[in-house]
């Protein structure tokens, strides 16, 4: 299949999840990569556990990655994380916002929340990674600034050039937001 | 340069540079951004109309009056508009038509997931089928061509996961398409029998014209490879097919209806092992089989849901994917009403009434999970009404005592209004309960006849929902808050008791549009929380509970309506002064 990189990303509807998967194919794009991106609308965005699929390579035929085949997963959410791990590569990485949002079934006190769920994700991966993402972008100046934080620790991880990545957040991100956006991706970057 | 875009969007831009100047929809996910992008070109006419009966219709005619028109709906959606669609497949048109269903295998929004290449067939019109965004604005242009090539309409089928998925695509210029020149044509237009009957001849000898034309398309083409394995396939399956069976030679049909059966003769002959990979129905297998070709297709793949690459790998190398065995340790996240959304009042009070509540279709059918569970049927769009008609009927006045048809705005407009009639005509003497939230909520906020305000949020005569109630004869109509608890049940008692029928117009736009976001905030006094969890009983993510601590919390999702307030009996929920 050549170089292809198959990233899942992974949270609950409402988190923002859909710009950080716009931003890391728009710069998929400018390196002259094929690339296919998938999500979900409708119903599922409610509230809902939510995921975007960003494939990009020399050629990308589906546009869904295959279960045991994404290289990290990104998620937004700790029990996220775990929904998903069973799509990580066997020698993948999680990456994890330490941000606990709790299902209906957790509030309406029918299930409990496993508490220490994101240190059995780390226990089963070796390769996983904790981020305070929500404390770090309150400190840019906006907590819903953390998906771009993460876009920023993940940039690092896979290595895509720091000033595409910037092009690209000018392009995506309204021009009221992004001073904020901006210092929240270098943060990440550099955490 | 290419560039990223939904096989929605791409749809759109096909359409438009194949010179299209009309398109009409209804929302529904997930076909809702074609007509949505298509609408924000400059020099076209696009609109939401009430329903895809109305839509199509309306296209038609606009294909009658000479341009090229695009129609897009959802699968449920062409149901709605079956009727014209069959009849105008016997008329065929003057500008091109392509109507695109966007079906839903997997159902991630949906009620069923019917297979609509059916209707190619039933209804004798062409039906193509692209793999990615750039074949579905290529496919799109090239439809135009073959409606007016064959004077025909053109399917455009696709699914959730093209409709959804981006991939690059490369822009054209738009053709400069005359309108056509309006002729009266009775016999080719107007179809009553006599007429019908001839024209039934042309719908015949097209689609023997198009099964030739199938057989030498560019839209079908042969991948050879190994020819141990040959796989027949269509539309996004195709991808998968190429992800996971590399070597396998490939027969991919971008057009389903009719199929090019000589050119599928010919690949059967050279291939070992002929294999039929399509989802949903075996609608490409049964012709094949029926032509006496064998293959193999629905013995090794299901009939349910979406497919996957490691579904393939797993059919045809026995690859099953590992596990981490955490599942049974995650609680579900099902999706949910939106903190503040004012259909929460209505859903807790209906389940606290015990009433009996026919539902319908929008984000309000979430009231019928746990822990609203305020709704007892939900069959399709408009059906609640109907519906309550049904039960009354078969159970006797009394038992409509409790009986409430529950329906949104939209909804409603779409194919409420005939069944209110019904229940008037037919002296029903149940409750309706339209949820007016100014809004088509579930598939993004769209307009419609009664929000006053056009596709392109151009202002327009705003469709008065009261008035109309009361036109059609309602003799019982008054509009409440549906986050005022106390109002809201009262209205349901006195409504209930009455021996005809009556609509409550339950009023308040939907939390997410306009920013409707009070700036209300609440707290939890715990001295008073007495941690008896009724606030839980909303099915709110704005208010959690401490188990340790044994009391309720407010936390940042709570957008400050005002309704869990209203459900404590210990007035331990209060707002913040100031």
């Amino acid at each position: 299949m050549g170089n292809q990189t198959n990233i899942l990303i992974v949270g609950v509807g409402g988190q923002g999840t859909l710009l950080t998967s716009r931003i890391i194919a728009d710069v998929a794009v400018q390196l002259g990569y094929d690339v296919k991106v998938s999500e979900i609308h409708g119903m599922a965005q409610r509230g809902g556990s939510v995921v975007s699929q960003v494939r990009y390579g020399d050629k990308i035929y589906s546009p869904i990655i295959k279960k045991g085949d994404a290289d990290i997963i990104l998620a937004f959410e700790k029990l996220e994380a775990a929904r998903w791990l069973d799509y990580l590569k066997p020698d993948g990485m999680v990456i994890i916002n330490n941000e606990r949002v709790n299902p209906l079934p957790v509030m309406s006190g029918k299930m409990k929340y496993p508490d220490d769920i994101h240190e059995k994700v780390g226990a089963l991966v070796p390769d996983t990674m904790i981020i305070d993402a929500s404390t770090i972008a309150e400190k840019c100046g906006n907590q819903r600034a953390a998906n771009v934080v993460l876009v920023g620790v993940l940039s690092r991880v896979i290595g895509l050039p720091v000033d595409e990545v910037k092009k690209a957040i000018e392009r995506l991100v309204p021009s009221k937001a992004l001073e904020i956006n901006l210092k929240a991706f270098q943060q990440g970057f550099s955490h | 340069m290419k560039r990223l875009m939904i096989g929605n969007e791409a749809i759109a831009r096909g359409a438009y540079e194949a010179g299209a100047t009309v398109a009409t929809a209804y929302p529904g996910t997930p076909s809702t951004e074609i007509v949505s992008n298509f609408a924000r070109n400059e020099g076209v006419y696009a609109e939401w109309s009430p329903n895809e009966k109305v839509a199509v219709e309306v296209a038609a005619g606009a294909s009658i009056g000479g341009a090229r028109t695009l129609v897009a709906m959802k699968h449920v959606g062409v149901n709605v508009a079956a009727d014209p669609l069959y009849t105008f497949a016997y008329t065929g048109v003057t500008g091109g038509l392509v109507i695109v269903s966007a079906d839903d295998p997997g159902m991630h929004s949906s009620q069923n997931e019917q297979d609509n290449r059916g209707y190619g067939r039933f209804a004798k019109i062409p039906v193509i089928e692209p793999s990615d965004s750039q074949e579905a604005k290529d496919f799109t242009k090239l439809a135009f061509d073959l409606s007016e090539q064959f004077d025909t309409p053109v399917m455009l089928r696709i699914t959730t996961r093209l409709a959804h998925s981006q991939t690059l695509v490369e822009e054209g210029e738009r053709l400069a398409i005359p309108l056509k020149e309006y002729k009266k044509d009775a016999p080719k237009y107007v179809m009553l029998p006599a007429f019908a009957r001839s024209r039934h001849i042309e719908v015949e000898k097209r689609m023997q014209a198009l099964a030739e034309y199938a057989e030498t398309s560019e839209l079908n083409r042969i991948e050879w490879n190994d020819p141990d394995l040959g796989i027949i396939t269509s539309g996004v399956v195709y991808q998968y097919v190429k992800e996971a069976l590399p070597e396998a030679s490939v027969l991919k049909l971008g057009m389903t209806n009719p199929l090019p059966m000589g050119l599928i003769k010919e690949f059967a002959s050279k291939v070992k092992r002929l294999v039929v990979i399509e989802e949903l129905e075996p609608v490409i297998e049964e012709q094949i089989k029926a032509h006496g070709i064998s293959c193999e297709g629905k013995e090794l793949f299901t009939l349910l849901g979406e497919y996957s690459p490691e579904l393939l790998e797993t059919v045809f190398k026995g690859k099953k994917p590992g596990s981490y065995g955490l599942e049974s340790q995650i609680p579900p996240r099902p999706p949910l009403l939106c903190p503040g959304c004012p259909h929460r009042g209505v859903f807790y009070t209906l389940n606290k009434m015990k009433l009996i509540v026919t539902g319908d279709i929008g984000c309000y059918t979430l009231g019928a999970l746990s822990p609203l569970e305020g709704m007892d049927t939900c069959i399709c769009m408009g059906s609640s009404i109907g519906a309550s008609i049904g039960l009354e009927k078969a159970r006797g006045e009394k038992f409509a005592k409790r009986l409430v048809a529950v329906i949104g705005d939209s909804t409603f407009v779409h194919s409420g209004i005939t069944p209110l009639i019904d229940m008037v005509y037919n002296q029903g003497t149940s409750t309706v309960i339209i949820l007016d939230n100014d809004t088509t909520a579930m598939t993004g906020h769209q307009d419609h006849p009664a929000t006053g305000l056009t596709i392109t949020k151009a202002p327009t005569k705003k469709l008065d929902i009261e008035a109309l109630v009361k036109a059609v004869g309602i003799p019982n109509v008054r509009i409440v808050d549906p986050l005022n608890l106390p109002q809201l049940k009262e209205a349901l008692e006195e409504e209930l008791k009455r021996r005809e029928p009556s609509v409550i117009i339950a009023k308040r736009p939907c939390v997410l549009i306009n920013k409707q976001k009070t700036t209300d905030k609440y707290y939890v006094d715990s001295e008073l929380c007495k941690g008896c969890k009724l606030c839980l009983k909303v099915g709110c993510t704005g208010v959690s509970f401490m188990d340790q601590e044994k009391v309720a919390v407010m936390n940042d999702n709570c957008a400050g309506c005002g309704l869990c307030p209203q459900v404590c009996t210990f007035d331990a929920i209060k707002r913040v002064e100031g």
